[in-house]
C-alpha cells in the first residue's frame, strides 16, 4: 500500500505554558490520501488553522508525529521546511498577502523563479481567469483578482499540496464561488492534496472529504460519496 | 472626571509605545543629543571664551596700541599722553632673552619686560604667586606661569640669561600671566610650546641697566578711550616715535596672542554655524518617518478615538507628546555629553591659552536655543503626519487601508524591464514609491559621510601643511636670529662651522606695506637668489624667487592689500634710515604657513643703504653636529635666538595630532550617531512595513537569507547611493570650511587623501551592515503564522 500524502498520529499543540497554556491540538490522528479536497470545518479556535500550518510547514508540534509522505514535519530542521514549503506547498490566505509592489505576473514569478518544475505565469494566470490583468498591481486588482492571483502564484509551482486558510473569508458570494472553482480545477488538474478551511459549511459539500474540528479534535471525518460543483453550492 | 481618567490611559498607550520603539527612539536622540552637544560646547565655549578673555583684557587693562621703538626718551611719553583718544600710556623697556637650560639641549627663546613700580596702567600682569622683584634688588624677576612650570622652577629658584649679549643671573620672585601671552607663543613658531617660550618681567630700573636704556624706553603700549579711532591714533603715535627707531605700531589685529584667541573664537562661531543645523534637520526627517510610520500603524485606533468623540486636538496632543518624549530624551543626552565635552575642551584649552582661569559655564540663553531649535524641528519633522492623523475621518481611518499602489511611482517602467529578480524589482520599486522618503534616507546618510570626510580633511590638511612647511619651505635644521643685522663675515664664520653642510644667509627690516589705503605691518626679507633651505612654495609646490628689483608677496597679505600681482605697493621701512620703497608685486603665491613679503638680498641691502649684511641664516648641518653646534651659538654673544627646526615639527606635529585627534574622533562619532539614526530607522520603517511581505515570502519557501536581501537590500542601495553623493558633499564642505578656517597665520591646503575616501565609505557600510544585523534579528523570529492571520 502507498503512504498517503499527509499523516499524523496523536498531534498535539500547545500555545504558552503553565496556566495560561492553550491546547490548541488534542491527540489529532489524520490520514489524507494523494489527490483528495479535503475540507476542515469547525468554530474559531477549534484546531483547524493550526493543523494546517503544522502540515504545511510552517509551526511544529508539541508532541506526536505528523508525515509528508517519507518526510517527518515534527523532526525537519527550519531549512528543510523552509524547502519543503517552497517545492512542495502552494498556499493561499484570506489576505491574498501579494506583494503590493509586484504586479500579478510578477507575484507569480516570485515562486516560478525558484520552484524546481513551474508552469509559466501567465498559464497559472490564466487557470485563474486573469490572462487579461497580468501587469496590474494588485492595488488595481479588485479583492476577488487579488485572491485569484494568490491562487495562481500557489498553484503555478505545480505543488502536490494546496492548503487554503479561509480562501473565500474576505470575499462576496459570487466571486468566492469563482475562487472555489479556481481552487477545484486545481486539484483536478494537478492531482494537488487540497485542504480547504472555511467557516462555510456549504463548501463542505464540493470536496472528497469533511473534517469537522471542535476544541482541538476532530470531531467528525466523513467522505462525501457524492461532491457538487462550486457553483451549486449554496453561499 | 471622565475626561482626566480617559487622557491617563492615553498617557498608559503613550508609555507602551514609547518602551515599544525604544530602539528608534534612541537612534533619534543621539542624533538630536549630536546636534544639541555640539551647540552647548561650541556656544558655551564661545560664551566662556570671549567672556574671559574681555574680562581679563578689562582687568588687567590690555593695551589698544602697540608701539616699539629704539631708544625714546622717557619724558616722550607726555607727548603720547597728549594724542587725542589715548586713554593711558605706559613706557616700557623689552629685550629679548636666551635662556641657559642646563637641562635643555634645545635653546628656550623669550623676551624680558621692565615693570612700573605698582600695577601698570596698560597691559598688566596677574600675580598668580609670589611678589613683584623688589626695586632694590637688581636680580629678581617674574616669570611666565608656563614656562616655569614646563621647567619645574619654583619661587626662589635661580635662572642663567643672554640679555643684549649680557649674561646675567636672575632670580624668581614671583609667578605672572599676561594678557599679551594668552596664547604664549614665540616669533616663527607654529604652536605655543611652554619649555621653549618664555617671557620674564623685571623692575624697570634693573633692566634699564641690563639693556643699556638708561631713562629711555623701546616700546609704548596704548589704550584708547571710547570711541577713539585707532588709526588716527596709530598714525599720531608713529609721528611722534618716528625719530626714535620708530618701528611703526600695531593694533590688537597683529598682537599675536590676541589674533590667535580672536581667530578661535571665530572658529568656535562656524563651526556652531554649520555643524548643528545638520544635525537637527536630519533629527527632524528621522522624527517625520517615524512617527509617519506610527501613525500608519495606528490608522484604525486614531479612527476608533475619534469615533469615541476625541478631538482632533487631543489626538494630536498624544502623538505630540511622543515627539516630546525623543526630543526630550535627545536633548536630556545632548545636555549630558556636551556638559562633559565641554569641560574636557576647557581643560584642554588651558593647555594652549593662559587665562586665570576658564570654567565652562554655558549660559540659560544657550541651552533656551537647544530646546527651543530641538522642538522646532522636531515637531516641525512630525506636524504634517499628526495632523494629518487628527484629520482622518473615524469611519475612513477604521478601514483598512488599500494596498499602496506602486503602478503609478516614478520609474515603474524601468524597474519592469526583464532580467530583474522579483525580490530585487520589489526592492527597487520601494525605493521609487517613496521617493522623498528616499532622497531623504539617502540626504541623511551623505551628510554623514560628509561629515566624515570633513572631519577627516583636517588631517589630512594639516599633514600636508607641515610636510609642506617643514619638508619643503624651510629644510634649514637650524635658524640662526643675530641681535642685530651684522656682516658677510658672521655668516660667513657660520657658514664655516664644522657641520655645517649649507648656509643661507637672509636680512629681515621691519616694514609697513601699504596700497591705496590699506597696510600690513610685515617684515620684508632679504633672501639669496635661488633660496634653497627656506623658500616661499606656491600651492603647486613651486619655489617662488624674486627678479631683481621685484617683490613676492604671500597670496594673504596680497588679500589684506587688495594687490594682485603687476601692483606696485609701497614699503616704509621702520628702521635704519626709513626709506620708503616701491615695489613690484611679481608673485602672490599662496604660503600655507604664516605670511612672506620676500626679494633679493642684495635688493634690500641697497634699498636700506647698508652694505651686505644679514639678520641671520639657515642652515643644513650634519646630525652628528646639531648638538655642538646648538651649544656653540648659545653660547655666542651676538646670537639673539637659535631654532631648531626638528623640534618646530615635532612639537608642531604633537599638538596637531592632540587638538585634531580629539576633534577628529568627535566629529567621527558625531557622524557614525547621523548614520546609525538614518539606516537603522529607515531599515526599522521598512521591517514594520513589509513584515507581512517578509512572513508571506518565508511561507512560500524562501529563506531567511531571501528575505534579508529585500530589507537590507534597501538599505544597501540607499547607502551606496548615498555614498559618492556624501564623498561629493564632504569635497564640498571641506572645501569650504579650508576658506573659512584659514585664519592670517596659516591657510588650510584644500587636500584630501584617498585614505579619507576609504574610511568614509567603510564607516558607512559597517554602519548598515551593524544596523542590518540587528533588524535581521527580527527577521530571524517572525511569527509567520501571526502575520498571515492579520490585515495588518
Amino acid at each position: 500500500m502507498s503512504r498517503p500524502c499527509f499523516e499524523t498520529r496523536d498531534l498535539s499543540k500547545v500555545y504558552g505554558s503553565g496556566s495560561n497554556a492553550v491546547h490548541a491540538l488534542r491527540g489529532v490522528d489524520l490520514v489524507a490520501p494523494e489527490g483528495e479536497l479535503v475540507v476542515l470545518l469547525g468554530p474559531s479556535g477549534s484546531g483547524k488553522s493550526t493543523l494546517l500550518n503544522i502540515l504545511g510547514g510552517l509551526d511544529r508540534a508539541f508532541s506526536g508525529e505528523a508525515y509528508f509522505r517519507d518526510m517527518a514535519l515534527h523532526s525537519a530542521s527550519d531549512r528543510e521546511l523552509t524547502r519543503f514549503r517552497r517545492d512542495h506547498v502552494g498556499f493561499v490566505f484570506q489576505f491574498y498577502n501579494l506583494m503590493p509592489s509586484l504586479t500579478a505576473r510578477e507575484n507569480v514569478e516570485l515562486v516560478t523563479e525558484v520552484a524546481p518544475d513551474p508552469m509559466p505565469a501567465d498559464e497559472a494566470l490564466g487557470l485563474v481567469g486573469l490572462d487579461k490583468r497580468v501587469d496590474h498591481f494588485p492595488a488595481q486588482l479588485s479583492g476577488g483578482e487579488q485572491q485569484r492571483v494568490a491562487i495562481a502564484r500557489a498553484i503555478a509551482k505545480r505543488p502536490q499540496v494546496l492548503l487554503c486558510d479561509e480562501p473565500t473569508g474576505a470575499l462576496d458570494s459570487a466571486t468566492g464561488v469563482k475562487v472555489l472553482e479556481a481552487l477545484r480545477e486545481v486539484n483536478a488538474a494537478l492531482n494537488a492534496t487540497t485542504f480547504i478551511i472555511t467557516h462555510n459549511a456549504s463548501v463542505a459539500d464540493m470536496a472528497d472529504r469533511v473534517i469537522v474540528f471542535g476544541d482541538g479534535q476532530i470531531r467528525e471525518n466523513r467522505v462525501n460519496a457524492v461532491k457538487k460543483q462550486p457553483s451549486e453550492i449554496v453561499w | 472626571m471622565v475626561r482626566r481618567r480617559l487622557f491617563s490611559v492615553l498617557d498608559a498607550k503613550l508609555r507602551r509605545d514609547f518602551f515599544a520603539m525604544r530602539g528608534q527612539a534612541i537612534a533619534i536622540g543621539l542624533v538630536i543629543a549630536a546636534g544639541v552637544a555640539i551647540q552647548l560646547v561650541m556656544g558655551g565655549m564661545l560664551q566662556s571664551l570671549t567672556e574671559t578673555r574681555d574680562a581679563y583684557y578689562e582687568r588687567t587693562r590690555f593695551a589698544d596700541i602697540w608701539a616699539p621703538a629704539v631708544r625714546a626718551p622717557n619724558a616722550l611719553i607726555e607727548d603720547l599722553r597728549d594724542i587725542e583718544g589715548v586713554a593711558a600710556v605706559e613706557t616700557r623697556i623689552t629685550a629679548p632673552v636666551l635662556f641657559d637650560m642646563p637641562s635643555m639641549e634645545e635653546p628656550p627663546t623669550g623676551l624680558i619686560y621692565s615693570l612700573p613700580r605698582g600695577p601698570a596702567s596698560v597691559n598688566d600682569i596677574h600675580m598668580l604667586q609670589g611678589e613683584r622683584p623688589d626695586a632694590a634688588h637688581r636680580n629678581e624677576v617674574v616669570a611666565l606661569e608656563s614656562f616655569a612650570v614646563a621647567h619645574g622652577l619654583e619661587i626662589g629658584d635661580t635662572l642663567d640669561v643672554t640679555i643684549r649679549g649680557k649674561r646675567e643671573r636672575l632670580t624668581i620672585t614671583g609667578l605672572a600671566l599676561s594678557p599679551e601671552y594668552v596664547y604664549a607663543i614665540a616669533p616663527g613658531q607654529l604652536v605655543p610650546d611652554p619649555r621653549l617660550f618664555g617671557v620674564l618681567w623685571m623692575d624697570r630700573q634693573a633692566l634699564e641697566t641690563a639693556a643699556d636704556q638708561d631713562g629711555a624706553f623701546n616700546e609704548a603700549t596704548l589704550r584708547l578711550g571710547r570711541g577713539a579711532e585707532a588709526d588716527a591714533v596709530r598714525a599720531a603715535v608713529d609721528r611722534v616715535l618716528e625719530p626714535y627707531g620708530g618701528v611703526g605700531a600695531y593694533t590688537r589685529r597683529e598682537q599675536v596672542s590676541d589674533a590667535f584667541v580672536s581667530a578661535e573664537i571665530e572658529q568656535l562661531q562656524t563651526m556652531g554655524n554649520i555643524l548643528p543645523p545638520i544635525f537637527l534637520a536630519v533629527a527632524a526627517f528621522l522624527v517625520n518617518v517615524v512617527i509617519t510610520r506610527l501613525i500608519a500603524v495606528e490608522r484604525e485606533q486614531i479612527g476608533l478615538l475619534k469615533a469615541f468623540g476625541y478631538t482632533a486636538l487631543q489626538v494630536s496632543v498624544h502623538y505630540l507628546k511622543l515627539v516630546g518624549l525623543i526630543a526630550a530624551l535627545g536633548v536630556a543626552m545632548g545636555f549630558g555629553s556636551g556638559l562633559r565635552l565641554g569641560h574636557a575642551m576647557a581643560v584642554m584649552y588651558t593647555e594652549y591659552y593662559n587665562f586665570p582661569f576658564l570654567i565652562f559655564s554655558v549660559p540659560p540663553s544657550v541651552y533656551a536655543v537647544g530646546v527651543l531649535v530641538t522642538l522646532i524641528a522636531v515637531g516641525g519633522g512630525a506636524i504634517w503626519s499628526v495632523s494629518r492623523a487628527a484629520r482622518l475621518d473615524p469611519a475612513v481611518a477604521m478601514r483598512p487601508p488599500p494596498p499602496p499602489d506602486y503602478s503609478r511611482a516614478a520609474g515603474a517602467a524601468i524597474v519592469a524591464a526583464p532580467g530583474l529578480d522579483q525580490q530585487t524589482r520589489m526592492i527597487l520599486r520601494q525605493i521609487l514609491r517613496w521617493p522623498t522618503r528616499t532622497a531623504l534616507t539617502v540626504a541623511g546618510i551623505a551628510a554623514s559621510g560628509a561629515t566624515l570626510v570633513m572631519s577627516l580633511f583636517f588631517t589630512d590638511s594639516m599633514e600636508v601643511m607641515v610636510e609642506r612647511y617643514f619638508d619643503i619651505s624651510n629644510r634649514q635644521d637650524v635658524s640662526v636670529y643675530f641681535v642685530e643685522a651684522r656682516s658677510m663675515g658672521a655668516f660667513h664664520e657660520l657658514r664655516s662651522r664644522e657641520g655645517v653642510l649649507e648656509a643661507e644667509p637672509f636680512r629681515s627690516a621691519s616694514a609697513r606695506l601699504q596700497f591705496q589705503n590699506r597696510e600690513v605691518l610685515q617684515p620684508l626679507t632679504g633672501v639669496p637668489e635661488l633660496p634653497l633651505l627656506s623658500r616661499m612654495i606656491s600651492a603647486s609646490g613651486e619655489a617662488t624667487t624674486a627678479p631683481p628689483g621685484g617683490l613676492v608677496l604671500s597670496l594673504d597679505l596680497a588679500q589684506r592689500l587688495g594687490v594682485t600681482a603687476g601692483d606696485t605697493i609701497t614699503a616704509q621701512i621702520t628702521e635704519g634710515a626709513r626709506p620708503t620703497l616701491q615695489l613690484p608685486v611679481v608673485a602672490t603665491p599662496t604660503v600655507l604657513v604664516g605670511s612672506g613679503a620676500q626679494m633679493r638680498l642684495q635688493d634690500l641691502n641697497a634699498a636700506l643703504g647698508e652694505a651686505r649684511v644679514v639678520s641671520g641664516a639657515h642652515l643644513r648641518v650634519d646630525p652628528d653636529h646639531v648638538n655642538d653646534i646648538y651649544l656653540e651659538l648659545k653660547a655666542a654673544p651676538l646670537v639673539g635666538a637659535v631654532q631648531l627646526q626638528s623640534l618646530a615639527k615635532a612639537n608642531f606635529s604633537e599638538t596637531l595630532d592632540r587638538a585634531m585627534g580629539s576633534a577628529v574622533m568627535i566629529y567621527t562619532l558625531f557622524a557614525g550617531m547621523i548614520a546609525v539614526g538614518v539606516i537603522y530607522n529607515a531599515l526599522r520603517v521598512s521591517m514594520a512595513e513589509r513584515e507581512r511581505e517578509l512572513a508571506s515570502l518565508r511561507v512560500l519557501g524562501f529563506s531567511r537569507g531571501d528575505v534579508s536581501y529585500i530589507l537590507l537590500g534597501e538599505a544597501g542601495f540607499l547607502t551606496l547611493a548615498a555614498i559618492p553623493l556624501g564623498l561629493l558633499a564632504g569635497v564640498g564642505m571641506a572645501w569650504g570650511i579650508s576658506l573659512a578656517m584659514s585664519t592670517d597665520y596659516y591657510r588650510l591646503p584644500f587636500v584630501i587623501f584617498a585614505e579619507t575616501y576609504g574610511y568614509a565609505v567603510l564607516v558607512l557600510v559597517l554602519i548598515t551592515l551593524a544596523s542590518g544585523l540587528v533588524v535581521r534579528r527580527r527577521i530571524d523570529t517572525l511569527d509567520l503564522v501571526a502575520v498571515l492571520k492579520t490585515r495588518e
